[in-house]
């Protein structure tokens, strides 16, 4: 009881608890358009930060309301689980290659990614992988996949898998001068670049789509229903794809709404 | 470097609000935490210290071990306490202080508790043969201790708000990192660092610091008061 | 009906061993209520573990050890003990007597009037309000004897109160321990100095290797020791044991 009396409750805060991705969150994307929501709907969100999987994860022992990831094929395996009530595009953004300027790989300023892979590997340049089933981590297998490598039988001792979320992982890639799969997100508003710089960019295949599933509540009776579906509601709706891409750093555009 | 010095020294000079609302929520979950700690844990190493039964030589044992728990673990447990998925879940406390200020008293119990014990058993083998003479049962001996020791108990009680005022583990897990909910000085270190951004990092590193070293003060000034005025 | 007086105390075939070693070896004694007794023998005959097979803080390996009337748990003791080295609690001195008042039951509003009169007869009444633990030795010793004289007990055990004070020092409490004879309590002392043992003992009973070897009046004692061991100690010639 000594718990309660230092924190009151106030009855009549309205909250909910998203189950998101670092790399959004250190993107600042949430700094930017949960004021907005906030101040529409008087709905305060608290953002759970986490990797794609265990957000996911974390969705699934009901402790989220909404979940925003970016992994789709994660996403369809959570709703067939029967966690999610349904999935909505929100926005896309796109990941990029970030390399040192040495370039030891010399994959700067190329525009296929898959190209770009084969030679890092080709020349056992230092490459950071995020190693934790986070939807950047997902997409960079998928990629080695394309490449037509089998990534986890052919690494070497270039290919650093760490475990981090985006920001540390880049940390560690400054400090390594390696290779390292960004969202751009995160990149642009990431400080400690070192001497990295963005190899490779513009590739299709580097698009990165992120969805918004409200927890059902028939399998969570205690996910707040009503609340989340109206973030649902606001973020696919004009009002917050609006909001979405007003968000820029140093003039550019982080995010591209595409919700139908 | 000294940019990012410089800039933090600013936020801590011109008392940015976001810095003083991170100050003040971990101070809050702490001194919470050490007051729970305090009342549930001074009692238990009384109780152990003045006590006989069986296996209390394994019981010291083990509390002194539980010391050591690291605070990732102490974190991955209560979560899955208080996840709605676990035995607590119904409490609704998961990503906000209280669940903080659960898991950090549960850290620092056993050093409240085994560290007490070691001083009141120290005392206990000084007093006893007095207290017995004057006809003091075990109760009343353990609370006689209790008030008698009480500086190297204030130590001990510092010693454990040290703790938890320097952990992340624990927090980080059962808080979520939550922007002005759940974000305390240690979580927020971390998250400013791994973005790179680090002057807000370094202003509350600093101020890190300084509460830690200020706790360390005040326990040895503690120590020299008392032996100077009680002996 | 009796009094409560608890005293005589009886010791029959008391023996006492610890570690494998037999300190007290079958030792057979009374104390009455009237003398003095002062248990005299050398470093290790096993005068303090007597003393605290008499005092209740030890149980004998075998033998018995009887009071005329057993206390009541909860009533205030009737017997006392001063160590060797007093142990005060991180209070004033007026505090540490209160407390042994406090543990006996003694209710808080007639707690002071004992307490004063305490350190009074000690002569510490200047020193009530002055933490315990920094008072010299001599004057903790004498707040052990007033915090032991403050529920007037029936018997005063004292072990060795003097051995780690100076003379001065020793002179003081061997004036309040005169003192408190003279008032009618009982004085049990346990000492290895025979002009300590003369100047304040009645009778004297003679300890020697856990054995009690000699038990007399004290001129008796020292003008015509029975044994062998007596004799020498007198002298000055035992060996350690």
């Amino acid at each position: 009881m000594v718990l309660l009396a230092a924190f009151p409750v106030r009855a009549q805060d309205k909250f909910i608890v998203v189950a998101s991705t670092t790399s959004t969150e250190q993107s600042g994307l949430f700094d930017h358009i949960l004021p907005v929501f906030r101040k529409k709907t008087g709905i305060r969100v608290r953002v759970v930060a986490l990797g794609t999987g265990q957000a996911l994860d974390l969705a699934r022992r009901g402790d989220a309301d909404v979940v925003f990831v970016h992994a789709r094929s994660a996403e369809e395996k959570f709703l067939a689980e029967g966690h999610g009530v349904r999935r909505f595009d929100v926005m896309y953004n796109d990941f990029v290659l970030i390399g040192p300027k040495s370039d030891p790989a010399k994959v700067s300023g190329g525009r296929d990614i898959l190209e770009g892979l084969r030679k890092v590997k080709a020349a056992s340049a230092p490459f950071v992988s995020r190693g934790d089933r986070s939807g950047t981590h997902i997409a960079e297998l998928e990629l080695w996949k394309l490449a037509g490598m089998d990534i986890a039988a052919e690494k070497g001792p270039w290919y650093r898998d760490t475990g981090q979320g985006m920001g540390p992982a880049l940390n560690t890639a400054a400090a390594m001068n390696a290779y390292i799969l960004s969202d751009r997100g995160t990149w642009l508003s990431f400080k400690n670049r070192g001497e990295l710089s963005i190899a490779v960019e513009g590739d299709q295949r580097l698009f990165n789509q992120y969805g918004i599933m409200l927890v059902n509540p028939l399998k969570h009776p205690n996910a707040k229903r009503d609340l989340g579906q109206a973030f649902v509601d606001w973020i696919i709706s004009p009002e917050g794809q609006k909001a979405i891409a007003a968000y820029k750093i140093g003039g550019e555009q982080l995010f591209f709404p595409n919700a139908k | 470097m000294s940019e990012a010095l410089s800039t933090a020294l600013a936020l801590l000079i011109g008392l940015d609000s976001k810095l003083v609302e991170i100050v003040l929520l971990s101070l809050r979950v702490s001194l919470s935490a050490v007051v729970i700690a305090a009342l549930l844990g001074l009692p238990l190493g009384a109780a152990i210290a003045v006590g006989r039964f069986r296996g209390r030589q394994a019981v010291i044992v083990v509390l002194n071990a539980l010391m050591g728990l690291p605070p990732v673990v102490v974190g991955l447990l209560v979560y899955l306490l208080l996840s709605r998925a676990g035995p607590l879940g119904a409490l609704g406390i998961l990503f906000t202080p209280s669940a903080m200020v659960f898991a950090q008293s549960i850290l620092i119990l056993p050093i409240v508790a085994a560290l007490s014990r070691q001083a009141i058993e120290d005392a206990w083998r000084e007093y006893e043969e007095q207290l017995r003479s004057l006809g003091a049962g075990r109760l009343s001996a353990a609370l006689t201790l209790l008030w008698d020791t009480r500086f190297s108990l204030l130590t001990t009680i510092l010693a454990g708000f040290g703790r938890a005022a320097a952990e992340v583990g624990a927090v980080m897990i059962v808080g979520g990192n939550i922007d002005g909910v759940t974000r305390v000085m240690t979580t927020a270190i971390a998250l400013e660092t791994s973005k790179g951004d680090l002057p807000l990092a370094l202003g509350l590193g600093m101020i890190l610091i300084a509460i830690v070293i200020a706790v360390n003060a005040a326990a040895h000034l503690t120590r020299e008061l008392a032996q100077r005025r009680y002996g | 009906m009796s009094n409560g007086a608890i005293l005589p105390l009886r010791l029959a075939d008391v023996s006492f061993a610890a570690g494998g070693r037999t300190i007290i070896d079958r030792v057979s004694l009374e104390i009455e209520t009237g003398p003095s007794t002062i248990i005299l023998g050398a470093n290790g005959a096993g005068k303090s573990v007597l003393m605290r097979l008499m005092h209740g803080l030890l149980r004998p390996s075998s033998g018995r050890i009887d009071w005329n009337a057993p206390e009541r748990p909860g009533a205030p003791r009737k017997q006392a003990m001063v160590f060797q080295r007093p142990v005060m609690l991180r209070r004033s001195a007026y505090a540490n007597v209160a407390y042994a008042l406090k543990i006996a039951g003694i209710p808080e509003p007639q707690r002071g009037a004992l307490v004063r009169e305490a350190l009074e007869s000690v002569g510490l009444s200047h020193l009530a309000r002055r933490s315990a633990r920094v008072l010299s030795g001599g004057e903790q010793q004498r707040l052990a004897l007033a915090r032991a004289w403050a529920l007037h007990p029936e018997v005063l055990f004292l072990d060795e109160p003097t051995a780690s004070l100076d003379p001065s020092a020793t002179r003081e409490i061997e004036s309040v321990i005169k003192a408190f004879d003279a008032a009618g309590t009982k004085v049990v002392m346990a000492t290895h100095n025979l002009g300590q043992a003369r100047r304040l003992g009645d009778e004297i009973l003679f300890i020697n290797q856990g054995r009690l070897v000699e038990c007399a009046p004290v001129e008796q004692f020292f003008s015509k020791p029975q044994s062998t061991q007596a004799a020498a100690f007198i002298k000055g010639e035992l060996p350690w044991t």
